[in-house]
Formats: C-alpha cells, structure tokens, sequence
C-alpha cells in the first residue's frame, strides 16, 4: 500500500493534570495520498490533540503512527524535527509569520532549513508557490503590511515551500472571515484536486468540513465513523 | 549553509530589538572599560611603587655584618658529645665593615654573566657641623657612574648635577631635608666629621630627594674617592657590594652561592623587601575582583535581555520548532545574540579601556616626594586586553546559556494551542 501517506494504530493519550483524563482512546486510521480529510467534532473532543501527536510535535502518547510509512515512535527530538521539516506543511489559526523578514523569506526558512535546494532555486520556489496562492505582489513586503487573509495564504506558501507529503491544519480558517475563509477552502480544495495535495485539517466548521472529500468526527476521544477507506474521495 | 542561516535569524531578532541590545552592550562594553583601565591604572601604580624601592635597591647586597661568631673557639677545640661549654656573656667580634680583598671579589663577579652591574658603595655615620650643633648624617661614598646607571641615581638628584659629584674634587649631595636644616645653597661649603674624628670642608654640588623624608634628613653621598679620605682609609676600603642581576628572580638563590664563594654577607631583595610583594598583589586581587563584579552584573543584564527577548519570541520560537528546527537550533540562535553583544561590547570595553588609560596616563600627578613623577602612571600591557576579552566573552556565553536552553526546550504545541 505505497500510497498511504499517513497511519496511526491504536493512538491513546492521558492528560494527568488536573485528573487523569483519557483524552484519545484507540485511535486507528489511515489517510492515503491526495485525499483531502478534516477532523472535525466538538470542543474538547481531543481532536487538535490528535493533529499534535500525529504532527510529531507531541511525543506523549501510546500507540504507533507512521508518516510516510515510517514508524516515528523511536526517532529523537533532531530526527521528528527533521521529519516535520521535510514531509510536513503546517497551517494554524494564527498566521505565526516572523514580523522580521519578508514575505518571500517567511516563506523560505524551511526551504532554507532544508537546505536542499540553492537559495536562487529557493527563491524561485517560494515565488512560484506565492503564485499559486495569488499573492506573489507581495513578495517582498513585510508580514505586519498584509491582511489577516493574505496572511494565512503566506503562512499555506510556507507550508508547501518543502513539498511536504501531507499538510495539516489547525482551525485554519478560524481567525478569518466568511470571503477570506472560502479563498483558502478554495486554495485547499485546489492544491488536493490540482496538485494531488493530501490535507488533513482539523475545524468546528461544519460547513467547511462538508465540502472536504472525507469527514472524520470525533467524540469523546474517539472516531464516530468507521474509519474505512471506501468512506473517502 | 544552516549555520549561516541561524546566524541571519539571530542578527534579525538582535536587530529589531536593537535598544535593549545596545543597552546590554553597554552593560558589557562599561564593564570591560573599567577593567582595563582599573587594571592599567593599578598595575602602573604597583609598578611605580615597586620602582621607588626596587629601582634604587641592590638585588643582592654584599657586606659585613657585625654579629658574633657562629661557632665559638672553645666548641672547635672541645666538641666531645659527652660535654657542654657554657659561655657566658658572648660578644660579636670585631672583625670591622671593611671587605676584605674587594678588588678580587669584584673582578671575579664581573665575569659572571648573570650579573648586569656591580656598584661598589661606601656607608659611614658622620656628623655635619652647622655652627655650634652637629646634626647626625650618613654618607654613601658611591662610583658615580654605575649608580646611575644601575640605580638611576641621577633621576633623584632634584638639583644640581650629579656628574659634578664626580668631577668635583672633595664635594657632596645633600639630602634635601638636610641641606634646609643646614640654610646650605649649591656652592656653599659644609664641614663633616667623621666617626673617627676627621674633619673635612666638602663643596655642595646638589640635593638629593628620594622622596622618603627620613632618609632625605641624613642621607647624603660622595664619590668613592671622598669617602675614603673622610675615612682616613685606603682607596680599596670598601664596606657595599651592589650587586645588579639581569633576572630579579635569581636573587635569592645567587645570594646564598654568594655567601659562601666570598665569606660575606648577602641579603637578597625579596628577602629585604617582601612587603612590597605583598602590597602589589593585594593591589591586583583588589582590581581583578571589582573587574569581575562589573561584568558578572553586565552577565545578569544580557541573561535578563535574553529571557525577556524568548518571552516575546515564543511564537517564533515555536513556528520554527513546527516547521523543522531543533532544539539545538534554537540554542544555538540565542547563544550567538548572547555572544556578539559579549564580542562588540568587550571590543568597544578594549577600546574605551584604552582610551581611559591613555586619559588617566595624561593626567598631572604631581607630588613632592616623587620628583620624577608628573603624570599617574598606567601600564600598557597586552595581558589586560586578552584577559578582558575573554571575560566578555565566558560571562555572556554563561549569561546566553540558561535563557537559550530554556528556548531550546519550549513545546510549540503549548504556544500554538494556547492561543
């Protein structure tokens, strides 16, 4: 099954403060290359908990997961930061630019942590990217000149600077307005239908999350639909 | 390539908080000035203080000291274990002040090239008549030439010429203390009386201050030649071996060679004078500590700078974290703003040290009892500079450590989810 992007196998999470509070409970699925999946459910629910284990940046946790059909239980602080810098975009609710550099270098510092490619290539990477989201005007601007929706596109920019194999979001629609939230469902809906992207974005939105291409909800810690393939795409 | 980055990340974060950082560099940049300048300022004391005496002292000094026999005739002759003398009241022997066969001694310490210079130097009580009261006074009958050049005795001559000591038959340098309680002028003449009675008119040709009153009151000097004939000795009458060395340190060690090659008394300079050993390292103690103090408070300004700065770059801080750098990154990061305010702080501290010890060298300083002194002194030693660079560069890189292990270790997902 070379097209499963990511797997998490009986995923169970405590949080011991202030009581013992078994926030995941076996969580099991599987998201293959290109689809277009949202978490959603209600608050509380565990559902920004799962998108933090499955981001590598929470370590905390039982159970197995495998990005890229590699297991990350055994890797190191260096190696998950490695791995969240080659195979991961991310995009939250607030835009986290550095208010420091520009545009274009916001959207480059992975690419430059990577250090894969030259920073000409680089810089023709970022533009490129810049492009698809519209906003390659912008360029060279400060991130504190834009609008909270042309940032969110920059921050997207700078999730895909490194062509990650899956880009995940918390709420990232969630600080913007009605116009600007649907620019980056569209965006979104874009990158899975037009560059094969596989997306996994967590939101209360209902609404945003019944236009994505497979709903996982969730519940108490656990999800309510069977997580089968054939539910998806 | 990636460090190169880091440091481009580093320099921006420095440079949009810019004041703060100039504060903290100041911090550092103040600390390491009056390092440098205190450690100037006081090494050049101790050496101005270690020169008065150092400078016109003997590193050994050969002579005769009047004290008893160490083994007395009757334990040569009966020196049976089973027995024990008893001698009662012991006197030392007189065997008189005068070195005996100093031609030789001297000849033979020429040619021992440790030696920089031997002064030889006659010391006498005499009284100096001034109308019906004779005041109490010392001579030192000296070779003119090589007690300036061993002893700069010409830097102490306030008035006069000393060289005239020598080209002036029967004439003298007078303390300064002395020549006021006499009313002398140069050119006056004074009448000495030696221990043994002889009474001799001597011509004054200048006055001499040391800088010390007590001595100035007495002490007076003659050449050689003059010394000898208010003796009534012979021109190889001797009681001083002046002895100069190319290394100070060996003083001690060539002392005691030298007392037993010659059979005389030899007193060392540090033996002589260890106080002054004592002071100057009291005084560098002194400055060390206050510099260092200066820099541990710039240290806990730039730890300061540092914490608050990762308080307000949490968020970039963890966005970094989420997008690929490590821990370690972002050690290193906030070390090296750490570390260049301690480089360009403790490199403006070297040149604003200099300049106030250049400042401080420039200053009059004038005082009676050191006539050859018309500014304070200072030292210009490369040590200093060395050692105030490294200090800038260990405190800040300690003051840079504990903030940044605590950025290296912040959990973005706190950060982000929190907000």
């Amino acid at each position: 099954m070379s097209n499963i992007v990511l797997e998490a196998k009986n995923i169970i999470k405590h949080f011991y403060d202030p009581i013992d509070i078994k926030v995941l409970n076996n969580i099991s699925f599987k998201l293959s290359k290109g689809e277009f999946a949202s978490i959603t459910g209600k608050s509380g629910c565990g559902k920004s908990t799962l998108l933090y284990i499955l981001s590598t940046m929470d370590t905390n946790y039982e159970g197995h997961l495998w990005i890229d059909q590699i297991e990350m239980g055994h890797k190191n602080e260096k190696a998950l930061a490695r791995v969240r810098n080659e195979k991961i975009g991310f995009v939250f609710q607030f835009h986290y630019l550095l208010n420091e550099f520009s545009v274009l270098r916001n959207v480059m510092l992975p690419g430059e942590k990577l250090a894969k490619l030259s920073k000409q290539e680089l810089e023709h990477q970022a533009y490129e990217k810049l492009k698809i989201l519209g906003i390659e005007n912008e360029a060279l601007k400060k991130p504190n000149q834009l609008s909270g929706g042309q940032k969110q596109r920059v921050a997207i920019a700078r999730a895909l600077i490194n062509n990650p194999i899956i880009i995940m979001g918390d709420e990232p629609t969630g600080n913007l307005d009605k116009k600007n939230g649907d620019i980056v469902f569209d965006i979104f809906k874009e990158l899975a239908e037009v560059y094969n992207q596989t997306l996994l974005i967590v939101t209360h939105d209902i609404d945003f999350a019944s236009k994505t291409h497979r709903i996982i909800e969730m519940e108490d810690g656990k999800i309510l639909n069977t997580p089968s393939l054939s539910a998806s795409i | 390539m990636n460090l190169k980055l880091l440091y481009e990340i580093s320099f921006s974060l420095l440079m949009a908080r810019w004041k703060q950082t100039l504060v903290a560099a100041i911090g550092v940049t103040f600390g390491i000035t009056m390092f440098v300048a205190l450690l100037s300022f006081m090494s050049g004391l101790n050496g101005l203080l270690d020169g008065l005496i150092l400078n016109r002292t003997a590193h050994i000094r050969l002579y005769n000291e009047i004290k008893p026999t160490a083994v007395q005739a009757v334990d040569q002759y009966y020196n049976n274990p089973q027995q024990h003398n008893f001698i009662h009241s012991v006197k030392p022997n007189n065997k008189g002040l005068k070195i005996r066969n100093s031609e030789a001694i001297i000849d033979a310490l020429k040619k021992d090239n440790r030696i920089l210079g031997i002064a030889p130097k006659i010391n006498t009580q005499v009284f100096y008549q001034v109308g019906t009261i004779n005041l109490t006074g010392s001579i030192n009958g000296v070779d003119v030439y090589e007690e300036n050049r061993l002893f700069k005795f010409g830097d102490y001559v306030v008035k006069g010429n000393y060289i005239d000591l020598q080209n002036t038959p029967n004439s003298i340098i007078l303390g300064i203390g002395a020549a006021q309680t006499m009313l002398v002028n140069i050119g006056d003449i004074v009448n000495i009386t030696s221990i043994n009675g002889n009474k001799i008119p001597l011509k004054v040709v200048g006055y001499f201050q040391s800088g010390i009153q007590d001595i100035d009151k007495v002490q007076s000097y003659t050449s050689l030649k003059t010394a000898q004939k208010i003796l009534g000795e012979s021109n190889n009458y001797l009681t001083d071996i002046q002895v100069k060395l190319n290394n100070i340190l060996w003083a001690p060690e060539m002392a005691k060679e030298m007392q037993r090659q010659f059979d005389l008394d030899a007193l060392d300079i540090q033996t002589a004078n260890s106080q002054f050993e004592t002071g100057s390292k009291v005084r560098n103690i002194i400055s060390y500590s206050v510099g260092i103090t200066l820099l541990i408070v710039a240290g806990f300004g730039i730890y300061n700078i540092l914490n608050m700065m990762i308080y307000e770059k949490m968020d970039t801080i963890a966005i970094m974290k989420a997008t690929g750098f490590n821990g370690k990154d972002v050690k290193r990061i906030f070390i090296s703003i750490a570390l260049s305010i301690g480089i360009f702080g403790g490199l403006f501290g070297l040149l604003f040290g200099f300049g106030l010890s250049v400042l401080i060298d420039n200053a009059p300083f004038e005082t009676a009892s050191l006539p050859t002194i018309k500014t304070f002194p200072v030292t210009y030693n490369p040590l200093f500079y060395i050692v105030g660079i490294i200090f800038s560069i260990v405190t800040t890189y300690f003051a840079g450590y504990f903030p940044s292990k605590k950025a290296s270790k912040i959990d973005p997902v706190v950060i982000i989810r929190g907000k």
